[in-house]
Parts: structure tokens; sequence; C-alpha cells
């Protein structure tokens, strides 16, 4: 189905001095789309999603959003747009409770700060409480989250991006740091909360992967980096299984 | 709801209570609110060693608008400090906003100095010795010598009450909440499309405003202004203050206002060259044992 | 031109001791990242034990010359007994706090000194005047200069060619300078990082001790002579750069010679005009003219 695309980004490029960080960048992603960036550590995956939230302006190209240009855009104004991000190393409110950490970030999404309605009002502690349910997060609603174990914080640094029901999701290695055991009942959970937002049509998903297990079993189509620019980009079945992507990302042939 | 019941049972009591209490407890409540605006700013992260500036621009426009405009009008005079002493530190409020820790503490200290340098410099607001100016009326009322400490009173108290209740209130509230979010983790408060520049700003305005309050009150209660209130050793007070009382508790606030100026009422006639040693010890005691403050003596839960 | 020569001896003679104490205050902050506002304090005690050590000479008959040496061994008697007990007995307590808590753990010895110099010296003045005619006068144009005020620049320069010699020439210096740069790294090389501490911290003691020391018989030594001290130190720190000895020198400069231009030309200026200096300094180059620390800043 044609349309305009979630995100196109054209002829990206940026570089760190004389560090090639990403070049010739070109890529559509439809809405619905779940896509995994692959590649190994410096290939460009994260400054790629780095350029897309607008944290880092690319020396070339553009990057839209629905058909709006956001090259240039603020970070919060690209959240503002339906932009959310989930961080390698969680990003969280480390002294308040997992409940006041969704709070916040219902609040912000929702742009509905007020300086006198309660925070911790039932309805929106019913809402967040919601959530955190679907992440299975629940029962640990009144903790400290400098308290709390790895995979939990990871799973409640997604849930938090997650709740302005964005249009484009970036997670960003939503696995790493995750015990094997722990990976595919966390990515169950991950992938099953977003087939609830159905409202507005299919979020679309961008995930940083190293695990190619889970690439397989979750992504719809796979881009591979390399040095910065893009070597694959197709179904995991066919991406996978390139040379290049065998010789540069997962190793399989040796160079 | 248990504030405003406080609130009234300190307005009544002052009727009994004899007219050093009532000034003295007039004088706490009035520094308080300037510990309050501390207190807003440190629920953000970062500490204003400079908080005497707001204190003596409310000071001053009050004693200015007694002394040169005619107002006399107490409550009019306290809204006066406080919106003055607002307007003047918004124009600064952006700026600081980007800055924390040490640079903050130091840039709103260089800003009060400045303002203590012009104050001692214009002779038109009295230079160094500063002005007195006479007693307040309220609400058109001439208020007799017997009875002007009292108001006074009645009227510190139940701003301070007003105050208190509203600051529960904000910090209750969703931009209460994103301000500790902001204190935490800055970054994550951005990429969830929450301004913290903006929550600063607000933090900093607010906290100007409650600090211009205090100053209009103690001007007009003392009856005399000067320079010193924007001196940093002033300041320092009110952060001595701040950190005594933790972030828990608003009543915390007062009541460690009223505690340093028990220390300090008593202190000349008592206990002349100890006075500050035993606040310094204090405070030692409380930053290393109770990093919450006293306030979280009473209050158990982890409460914001 | 006259009136030129006037304004700039002013201002390098209070530059001067200005530096020296500004001195002990970056170097602490370098090497222990605490912004000590007990500083004045120390350079208070310092003037008060010259005070008495000097009054001591006199009243045992020592030459006028022996005033210098009293001086010297007030700051060193200071610095001796405060440090240990200041960076043992206090500091340590708080090490790996936030910073502008520490800054509130000082300030807190600041109230505490403030009442134990009370305690020692009383509320009355001292005057130490012995040593500021020494030096005697000098007849430069028409107009005549206290010779003490040329020593005391040579004084500053002396401490301030010591202190780089010694940061910069010496082994030990060396290892301070790496504890500067970064004391977990120097201490994972095996460096005893506390004894570096409690060196840089009687340094810094010690130079505000001879700041107050030989300003002493400028000024009258009393209660409260701190408090001002304490904020322009503050002052040339912060424009010079935190952790900087050439920053400490040129702010010092810059805030002396603009307080005697204030003092000469435009009164009003006088007190103002250094805490714009420092609020504008923040503002637009908050690292201060000498980068040592970045500025902590959105």
């Amino acid at each position: 189905m044609s349309g305009t695309p979630m995100l196109r980004a054209r002829g990206v490029g940026i570089r760190f001095g004389a560090v090639v960080a990403a070049a010739d960048i070109n890529i559509e992603i439809m809405a619905g789309e779940r896509v995994s960036l692959i590649g190994s550590n410096g290939a460009g995956k994260t400054t790629f999603v780095n350029m897309i939230t607008g944290y880092l302006k690319p020396d070339a190209g553009q990057i839209e959003l629905a058909g709006r240009d956001i090259t240039p855009l603020e970070p919060r104004t690209i959240t503002r747009l339906g932009v959310a991000r989930s961080f390698q190393i969680p990003q969280l409110f480390d002294e308040l409770s997992v409940l006041e950490n969704m709070l916040v970030a219902t609040a912000c999404h929702d742009n509905r700060l007020s300086f006198w309605e309660a925070a911790r009002r039932p309805a929106a502690i019913d809402r967040a409480d919601a959530l955190l349910r679907r992440f299975r997060l629940d029962e640990h609603r009144a903790r400290r989250v400098a308290e709390l174990p790895g995979g939990v914080r990871k799973l409640l640094d997604i849930a938090m991006a997650m709740t302005g029901q964005p249009k484009l999701l970036l997670l960003d290695e939503p696995t790493s740091g995750v015990s094997a055991d722990e990976k595919f009942p966390m990515m169950d959970i991950i992938m099953g909360a977003l087939g609830h937002e159905t409202s507005a049509g299919k979020m679309t998903v961008l995930f940083v992967e190293h695990d190619m297990d889970i690439v397989e079993r979750y992504a719809d189509r796979v881009v591979a980096f390399y040095s910065g620019r893009i070597i694959a980009d197709g179904v995991p079945k066919v991406a996978l299984a390139t040379d290049d992507v065998r010789r540069y990302v997962t190793g399989e042939l040796v160079q | 709801m248990i504030g405003m019941l406080f609130t009234v049972v300190l307005v009544l009591a002052g009727l009994l209570m004899p007219k050093w209490l009532t000034f003295l407890v007039t004088m706490a409540a009035a520094q308080g609110l300037v510990s309050l605006g501390i207190l807003l700013l440190m629920r953000g992260g970062v500490v204003s060693f400079g908080q005497g500036m707001v204190f003596a621009l409310g000071g001053y426009a009050a004693a200015l608008g007694y002394s040169r405009l005619g107002l006399t009008d107490a409550l009019g005079l306290t809204l006066l400090g406080g919106v003055t002493a607002m307007l003047v530190a918004a124009p600064f409020a952006p700026m600081l906003a980007r800055y924390r820790g040490i640079f903050f503490a130091m840039l709103t200290l260089a800003l009060s100095m400045v303002i203590y340098g012009l104050l001692m410099k214009i002779e038109l607001m009295g230079g160094s010795d500063g002005f007195n100016i006479g007693r307040p009326t309220l609400l058109g009322q001439t208020l007799s010598d017997a009875r002007v400490g009292y108001v006074m009173y009645s009227l510190t108290i139940v701003t301070a009450g007003v105050m208190a209740l509203l600051s529960r209130v904000y910090f209750d509230s969703t931009r209460g909440l994103l301000t500790v979010a902001v204190r935490d983790n800055e970054l994550r408060v951005e990429y969830l499309g929450g301004s913290v520049r903006q929550a600063m700003m607000i933090n900093f305005i607010l906290a100007a405003f409650a600090g211009g309050m205090g100053g209009a009150l103690v001007v007009m209660s003392l009856g005399h202004i000067d320079p010193n209130f924007s001196y940093w050793t002033t300041s320092g007070e009110f952060v001595f203050v701040a950190i005594l009382a933790g972030w828990q508790s608003v009543l915390a606030v007062f009541l460690a206002s009223t505690v340093l100026e028990v220390v300090r009422s008593f202190s000349s006639s008592y206990f002349p060259n100890t006075w500050q040693l035993a606040l310094g010890l204090f405070l030692l005691f409380v930053i290393r044992f109770l990093t919450r403050g006293i306030g979280s003596l009473w209050i158990k839960e982890n409460r914001r | 031109m006259q009136t030129l020569f006037t304004i700039l001896i002013d201002g390098l003679s209070y530059a001067a001791w200005l530096f020296i104490v500004a001195l002990g205050l970056t170097l602490v902050f370098g090497v222990l990242k605490i912004l000590n506002m007990a500083h004045g304090s120390f350079y208070a005690l310092g003037a008060y034990a010259a005070a008495s050590f000097v009054s001591w000479g006199a009243s045992m008959k020592m030459a006028p010359a022996f005033s210098i040496v009293a001086m010297l061994l007030a700051a060193v008697a200071v610095a001796a007994i405060l440090a240990p007990l200041t960076e043992r007995g206090l500091m340590r307590f708080f090490y790996g706090r936030d910073e502008v808590l520490l800054v509130l753990v000082t300030y807190a010895l600041f109230l505490i000194l403030e009442d134990v110099t009370k305690l020692i010296w009383g509320a009355n003045p001292y005057y130490v005047s012995e040593p500021y005619s020494l030096f005697g006068n000098i007849d430069i144009g028409s107009q005549t200069y206290v010779g003490y005020d040329f020593a005391l620049v040579a004084l500053a320069v002396i401490v301030g060619l010591a202190v780089w010699w010694g940061l910069n020439r010496t082994r030990h210096g060396k290892i301070v300078l790496a504890v500067i740069h970064s004391a977990e790294v120097a201490a994972s090389m095996g460096i005893n990082v506390s004894r570096v501490y409690m060196l840089a911290f009687t340094v810094g003691i010690f130079l505000a001790g001879i700041g107050g020391a030989f300003t002493a018989p400028m000024i009258s030594v009393q209660p409260g002579v701190s408090v001002g001290v304490i904020i322009i130190s503050f002052a040339v720190v912060i424009i010079g750069g935190l952790g900087s000895i050439e920053g400490a020198a040129i702010g010092a400069l810059i805030v002396g010679l603009a307080r005697s231009l204030a003092v000469h030309m435009a009164p009003v200026a006088e007190l103002f005009s250094i805490y714009i200096v420092m609020a504008l300094v923040l503002m637009f180059r908050p690292e201060g003219l000498f980068q040592r620390i970045q500025a902590r800043k959105i």
C-alpha cells in the first residue's frame, strides 16, 4: 500500500572530525513496519537513531516524519510530533517509584502539566497502572527505581517511551544487558504491548539489536549498517543471508 | 488541612502571646517564606546562594512604596514586594535555568552581591544605612501602637500559611512532580517532551515571589531596611534554614526558621560568642546524619 | 599620570594579597573539588595569630624585623594546627558527596570558626602596626608610597613562583597535578590520594594564613574580617577559573585593578564592579578565563 512513509531519510550523513559516522543513508519506512537495525559497534545505528530524535544534526540530507521535515527540529519538538525512544542504558528517575516514573511520562507526553492538578489523582494512577500491567511491571509499582534489577529497568524505560502512543518508536538495544533466558519473554511483552496500540493504526518500530535470534523472530525487515552506510535492507531471511551482512555484521563469513 | 488548622490556632494564640514572642514568630515566618523559595529550587536540584537578592528587592519595594508612593496598606505592600521581586528576577530566569551545581550557586551569589553593591552606593535609597519606615495600615485602618504588632503577626502568619498551602498543592501537582524528575534525570525529561528549562525558570520566579513577600513583611515589622538584606551572609542563613528543614515538609521550613530566629534573638544576651558555633555544629549534624533535613524526623514515607 | 601610577600601585598591592589568598582557595578546589567557604576564616586566623605573635615579639623587645618572622610563623602555626583538624577531623566525613553540599559543610565550618576566633581573641580589634613602617616610604614623583605595598607585591611574586615551581617541577607536585586531573585514576596508580588531600589543604590554609598575616598591618583585625575576604576570593577564583594558578593571578589583578580604578575614579562602582565582572564571567565564560574545570551548564 503506497502512501507517505512514516520515516524517510534522504542522503543523510554526518561526520565527527575525520570520522564518517554516517554517509548516504537513504531509507523509507512505512507505517506499521517492524524494522531492526543491525551492525557492529560503531557502524552507525545509534548515530542514525540520534539523528532521527534530533539529538544530532546531520551534516547532509533530510529526515522526514510522515512527510514533514524534522531535520532542523529540537528533540523536544520531535517528541511532540510522535517520536519516542528508549535507551540502551535505561534513563529513569531513580529516586522516584515505578508508578511515579509512569506518571511523569504520561504527564509529559500528554502535555498535561498543571500547577494544581494533582499528579497522583486517581484517573492518572489508574491509567499508569494499566500501562504497568501491560508490561508486567505492576508488581513493582511502589518500589524505588534505583532498587530494581536490570531487566525491570529496561522494561520500564521502554514502557515510559510508549506512554504517549508515539507514531514512531525507537528502541535502542532493548535486550542488551538482559540475561539470555529473559530476552524472548521480554520481547514478547514489548511486542504484545505494541499490539494494543491499534486506535491510530500500528505503531512503527525501529529497534537496534545485536541478537540475530531476536531479529529473526520479531522484525519484518532488517537494515544493516557498516561503516556508516547501509549495506543491506530487506526481510530478515534475505538480508541476513547476504555476503556483506555475513561478513560485516554476523561474523559468519571471515573477512 | 492540618496546616490550615495550625495557622488558625497560631493566629488565635497570638492574642495571648507577649509582644516579644509575636515579633519573633513574625520574623521567623516571614524569613521562612524566603527559605521556602530555596526549597522550591532545591526540589529541582539547585541551591541558590543569592536569595538575599529577592529578599532585599521585596523589602526595598515595600519600603519605597511606603515612603515614596505613600502606599501604607500592609497587604498591598506585601504583594508589591512579591511582585517586584518576581519582575526583577524574571529576566534572569532563562539564563539561570541553564546552570547547575556550584555555578548556579556562584551566579546567584554574584547577582545578590551586585544588588548589595548597588544598594550600598545609591544614596537615594539610604546608602549603607538604609532607611526607616513608619507604621503600615491595614485595609484603610490606621493601627495603634498596641495593635500593630499583632496585626503584622497575623498578616505574616496567614501569608505564610497560604503560601505553604499553595506550595503543597504545587509540589503535589504534575509540574511539581516534574520538578523532582528534572532533579533526577534531565535528559529523560527532555526526551519525554517536557521542558527542563521551563520547569527551572518557573521555580526561580516562584521563589522570587515568595522571597519578595518575605522581605516586605520583614521590613514592615522591623520598620527598617538596609543593604545587608542582600549580603551573602543573609543568603547563607536562608540556605541554612532550607538545609535544616530538608525538602519533605513545608512546615519544617517554618520550624527551622523559628529555630534560627530563637537562637539569634537570645544570642546577644546569653551566648554572643557561641551561637554561630552552635549553628555551625547543628548544620554539620544535619548534613551528616539527617540528610533529608529535620522534616524527615516525622515524615516517614518517601514523600515529595 | 601620577594618579594613574597611584591607581596602579594601589591595585597591585591589593591584587598581591588577594592573589595569595585566592591561590590557596583555587588549589584546594583543584585538588579536592571543594569550594571552601571557610577560606576567609583561615585568613582571619592568620591575621589574628600574626597580631599575637608580633605583639609577643614586641613584648620580648625583639628587633622590629622580627615581626616579619612572627607573621610567617603565624601562618605556619595556623596551617599546622588547622589543616589536620579540618581535613582529617571534618572534611573527610563528607567526601564523595554533592559538591554544593561540601560548600555547605565549609559554610558550617565558617560559622564555627567565627566564634572560635571570638572565643580566643575576643571581639575587640587588634592593630599590628610595627611591620607596616618597616619598609619605610618611597617617594616617586610628587607622591609618597608606603614601602610595605611594594613588599607585598614582591611576596606575591615569590609565593606564586614557589607554588608554580612546586607543582610543575617537583615530583610531589606532579603527583598533586595527577590528583587534580583525576583522583580516581591517581589512586588506581598507587598514589596516596589521602595524603595529597592533606597536603593540598595544608598549603591552601597556609596561603590563606600568609595572606591574613601579612595584611594584618594594613587593617584592623576584628570579627567579620573573614566575611569580606571570602566573597572577594570567590570572585577572583571564578573570574580566573577554578583550579588554575594563572587564573588566580590574572583574576586577582583584574579585581585589584578594577577596585582601584573604581575607588579612585568612580567610587559608586567600588563595591559592585567586582561582582558584575564575576557575574559576567559566569554568564559568558563560566569556566573562567583559564579553563581547568568544565562548567556544569546545560
